[in-house]
């Protein structure tokens, strides 16, 4: 459908954010995904988070793997640099696009076909090495490009659209990345906007490697009765253990929460994120928690969705290896060469 | 008495020591060397070894060599077995006249040695036992006992070797004094006890000059460090783990802001190849000088990222330490094997820029190249290095760098030319060169965004499957690499002093067994013009040196002559008229070997030598 050029006019009482920017101006290419594709819905929600935020469009950027949902990045941020890489390998070319500049806003956006088969490796890696980048599945447990085969998130018993039963275990993603050290976990659906805008606004603010597992269902091959990926399924068995607003230099606008209901998280950057608990137990800042609670959930055939996990403290790869704080693509042969003098006692040492 | 003559032989001889790995035995025989170089003496060391930490046999030849030759020689003239599991092998390499060492200490039964070679027994461990009660200094020490005794035996400058244990231990004492005993014991004792000097003797030259004696690997990770690179990312892997310890060790000498202690540099051992070069492409895709070293199996596995360098231009610098293939092959051992994997990696049509240095003063003036070549052409660069330059200490001229120079960033079109109204066009060529204007992430609020795909796209990035505008881009994707040709190193050709039909091509790690052939040939009457190619694509003077003779031998270390099938695919050339000298045990190739195959076939052809033509 990227044959319609989508009008650049907009209507001039458009709402703007702090920049000046409107929505408009957030927005990519018209997407060629299928009609009520969840994957569409996400790239609203980040259209949104990033408008919230006041981000610079232009200083994002976009990075994926192979897929439908790798696909997205083209539809959202049209004045952003986008980087369509190879299947699975989003983590590894978003870590050094990240090494070379730290100043930009990292997005690394994937798919389950993507993170949890041929990528599980990167996507572990990435986050146990702490990249600051937020790093989004848009999780519909089946191969939407190739029509219809089971990924590696697809439940056990779960059905395919041929009828199929998968009889594979399921990787959950978002356990994965608890464990492996991931400061920032969150699990959303793709078809509940208002918990999914501030989730991704708070994993963007947050420094560090953020990890949002988002289940999208696949409109053409994963919403079947059956499917354990699907609107309804989703729907029934989504157990939120909080819902969150995220708060950037500005007064906390006015929250209609119960007193005391209401637990404020500070990020490194000085953002705030409000939190309304739902389930009065649930702690974010518990990582083991986190992990029996998921697990205990699973068993039950429960969705845990919201902010699982949060270290407000986190720190990142560019601390791990102390490097200087100007972007490093910026440094000349001045601040890299050591010179000829210094090359001259070299050779003399080499004698 | 042995029942051949002694040989006899000034600065001109090869020592192999065999050692069992994990002994302590390198840095003894590591010295050894230096201490020769020090005599004036150029050497040319080569560590034999297996893939395993202790236990394996391991070999440290030394080839003393007056007239400068640093190929391999082949053949042993002297034999330090300090390896009984080796013995065998060992004494029967010796050259008919040549000499065994031994550590004397039990006895051996005379069947065990040669009557046709000097043996030569020190007690060693008898030595190293009353002196030491430590069992690691016992170990150690006797292989500094052993280095004093060739000391004596070979007529070697005590004092040289004293300075440079002083040199290696300056300001630590006890270990300093305690080396330098351990060298007298074993000196003492050979000039008490046995004939000094023999047959092959060190005599202080000056043949050195002020050449510098370094391992390729660490001249080509300095020429990253001088080249800008500020991303490596590596997976370790022989013979090319110590690229990146060595570019962590220059770095950290020289790449912290004395201010602030941090660090202008960034190295991420990846999970594997495959993280390594995504880690590159993304790194340089953000604008950074990028790079990763491995040896084959990682380019088997990077072949996928290679492919997107190449489709969606993408700068990356890989150095490839070559060993032998196929598959895990016999990794300790050094190999040419990786030419045709490398100039065509990736599935589709696609081709690659190749460096051939040929010594480490080479593997740093093209590894600083590299990035300028990566981000002008932004495309991959492979610097080809093996085993036989990258993981020895080889002889060459010093290292240089001319302050004036800065880095070609390549095509960049920056925030201020976009907003002076420029068309950009991220796949558009508007020099005729085949080479586009890239621009990095984040430089501008409205223009120069583009979104970076594998898939095929039209001029201005856009996704397209139109036939023409895929064939339009792969031509421009043609005249890039035509452009490649004038820029990377020229190939050098030596023509022989009377005119002849007969050339020879080489490169490489090949290069100083070659020019050393020459000289075999030349003695036995025959006339080759040679050609030293340096770099793929072929600059025109390649077809040119093919064009002006009948044969041409292709001297190259691996089975299936790959650099013979990249000039006949590339040039069009009859095969026939490339003859393929292949050279693949995993040995280094020697000036031997290289003058006898040619020598051969120059007879088949029934050349007339000149000499006997004149006569």
């Amino acid at each position: 459908m990227t044959y319609i050029a989508k009008p650049k006019f907009h209507h001039p009482g458009l709402k703007k954010n702090e920049l000046g920017y409107t929505h408009r101006d957030y927005e990519g290419k018209i997407s060629t995904l299928c009609a009520g594709c969840g994957h569409d819905s996400i790239t609203a929600s980040i259209i949104e988070a990033c408008y919230e935020l006041s981000i610079e469009p232009h200083r994002v950027a976009k990075i994926s793997g192979i897929g439908c949902s790798s696909k997205t990045p083209d539809y959202f941020l049209g004045n952003s640099h986008g980087f369509n890489s190879v299947h699975g390998r989003m983590p590894s070319v978003l870590t050094g696009a990240n090494l070379a500049n730290r100043d930009l806003i990292y997005l690394g956006v994937s798919g389950d076909g993507d993170s949890a088969s041929i990528g599980f490796g990167q996507f572990a890696h990435s986050i146990r090495r702490a990249v600051n980048m937020t790093y989004i599945v848009e999780n519909n447990g089946v191969y939407g490009l190739t029509k219809g085969q089971f990924s590696a998130t697809a439940d056990r018993g779960s059905k395919s659209k041929k009828g199929v039963t998968n009889t594979d275990n399921a990787i959950d993603l978002v356990a994965i990345a608890l464990q492996l050290g991931a400061t920032f976990v969150a699990r959303s659906f793709s078809g509940d906007k208002t918990q999914l805008v501030p989730l991704i606004a708070a994993a963007i603010r947050h420094k560090g490697a953020s990890f949002i597992d988002v289940i999208s269902p696949c409109i053409a091959f994963n919403n079947h009765t059956g499917s354990t990926k699907s609107f309804d399924y989703v729907r029934e068995h989504n157990d939120a253990v909080n819902r969150l607003d995220v708060l950037v230099g500005r007064d906390p606008i006015s929250v209609d929460y119960a007193p005391g209901s209401v637990q404020v998280v500070e990020q490194h950057d000085g953002s705030k994120i409000a939190l309304r608990k739902i389930d009065a137990d649930y702690d974010p800042h518990d990582r083991l928690g986190a992990m029996t609670f998921l697990q205990k959930h699973a068993a039950k055939g429960q969705i845990v969705t919201g902010l699982l996990y949060v270290d407000p403290e986190a720190d990142d790869l560019h601390e791990h290896l102390n490097t200087v704080e100007t972007p490093l693509n910026t440094l000349e042969a001045d601040d890299l060469c050591p010179g000829s003098a210094v090359l001259d006692k070299i050779n003399a040492s080499l004698r | 008495m042995p029942d051949k003559k002694p040989i006899s032989s000034v600065n001109d001889f090869v020592v192999r020591f065999a050692n069992v790995n994990g002994s302590g035995s390198a840095s003894a025989n590591e010295l050894f060397a230096r201490a020769i170089l020090r005599h004036g003496v150029p050497v040319s060391p080569r560590n034999i070894f297996p893939s395993n930490i202790q236990g394996l046999p391991t070999w440290y030849e030394v080839r003393v060599t007056e007239a400068g030759h640093l190929g391999a020689r082949g053949g042993v003239d002297m034999m330090v077995a300090m390896n009984p599991q080796t013995w065998d092998k060992d004494v029967a390499g010796i050259e008919p006249g040549g000499y065994l060492f031994y550590d004397s200490t039990k006895p051996m039964p005379s069947t065990k040695f040669r009557d046709d070679i000097t043996v030569i027994g020190v007690p060693l461990t008898a030595i190293a036992n009353s002196t030491y009660t430590d069992p690691r200094q016992r170990q150690l020490f006797k292989n500094i006992i052993y280095l004093g005794a060739l000391c004596a035996l070979l007529d070697m400058d005590p004092k040289v070797i004293e300075q440079l244990i002083g040199e290696q231990y300056k300001g630590k004492e006890k270990l300093l004094s305690s080396n330098v005993h351990a060298l007298h014991l074993g000196r003492d004792w050979a000039l008490q006890n046995l004939k000094c000097p023999i047959g092959l003797r060190v005599k202080k030259a000056d043949k050195v000059g002020d050449r510098i004696f370094i391992e390729g690997n660490s001249a080509a990770a300095l020429g990253a460090v001088y080249g800008g690179a500020t991303v490596c990312a590596w997976y370790p892997i022989t013979p090319s783990s110590s690229v990146a310890e060595a570019f962590t060790s220059h770095c950290k000498k020289y790449r912290h802001d004395p201010e602030t202690g941090k660090a202008k540099y960034a190295i991420v051992q990846g999970e594997d190849e495959l993280a390594s070069i995504g880690i590159v492409i993304g790194a340089s895709w953000n604008g950074a000088r990028a790079f990763t070293a491995t040896s084959g199996p990682g380019i088997s596995l990077m072949t996928e990222f290679i492919g997107l360098s190449y489709f969606a231009e993408i700068p990356a610098v890989i150095m490839n330490i070559q060993r032998a293939g196929p598959s895990t092959g016999m990794p300790t051992r050094t190999q040419q094997c990786d030419i045709i994997a490398c100039a065509y990696a990736s599935h589709g049509d696609t081709k690659h820029v190749l460096l051939f240095p040929e010594d480490p003063a080479e593997a740093f003036e093209f590894a600083a190249a590299a990035f300028d070549l990566a981000e002008r052409l932004q495309t991959t660069i492979f610097l080809m290095l093996d085993l036989d330059i990258g993981m020895n200490h080889r002889l060459c001229r010093p290292l240089k760098w001319d302050d004036a120079r800065q880095y070609d960033r390549g095509k960049v079109m920056t925030a201020e030319m976009l907003d002076e109204g420029r068309d950009f066009g991220r796949y558009l060529d508007v020099d005729g060169d085949g080479i586009p204007y890239r621009t990095y992430p984040g430089t501008h609020p409205t223009k120069g965004s583009y979104f970076t795909r594998g898939t095929s796209r039209d001029r201005y990035a856009r996704y397209s499957e139109e036939g023409t505008v895929y064939a339009d881009n792969m031509q421009r994707l043609v005249r890039k690499f035509e452009t490649a040709q004038d820029l990377v190193p020229r190939p050098l050709q030596a023509n022989a002093e009377r005119p002849t039909k007969y050339g020879v091509i080489y490169f490489g790690s090949t290069a100083p067994a070659m020019d050393e052939a020459i000289g075999l040939l030349e003695a036995r009457g025959h006339q080759l013009d040679r050609l030293r190619i340096r770099a793929f694509p072929f600059h025109s003077s390649v077809a040119s040196f093919l064009a002006e003779h009948d044969f041409v031998y292709v001297v190259e270390q691996n089975r299936d002559s790959q650099l013979r099938q990249l000039i006949v695919n590339e040039n069009g050339i009859d095969p026939v008229r490339l003859v393929p000298i292949v050279h693949y045990d995993g040995s280094p190739i020697t000036a031997r070997f290289i003058a006898k195959a040619i020598g051969d076939h120059q007879d088949q052809l029934k050349v007339t030598p000149l000499r006997k033509a004149v006569s």
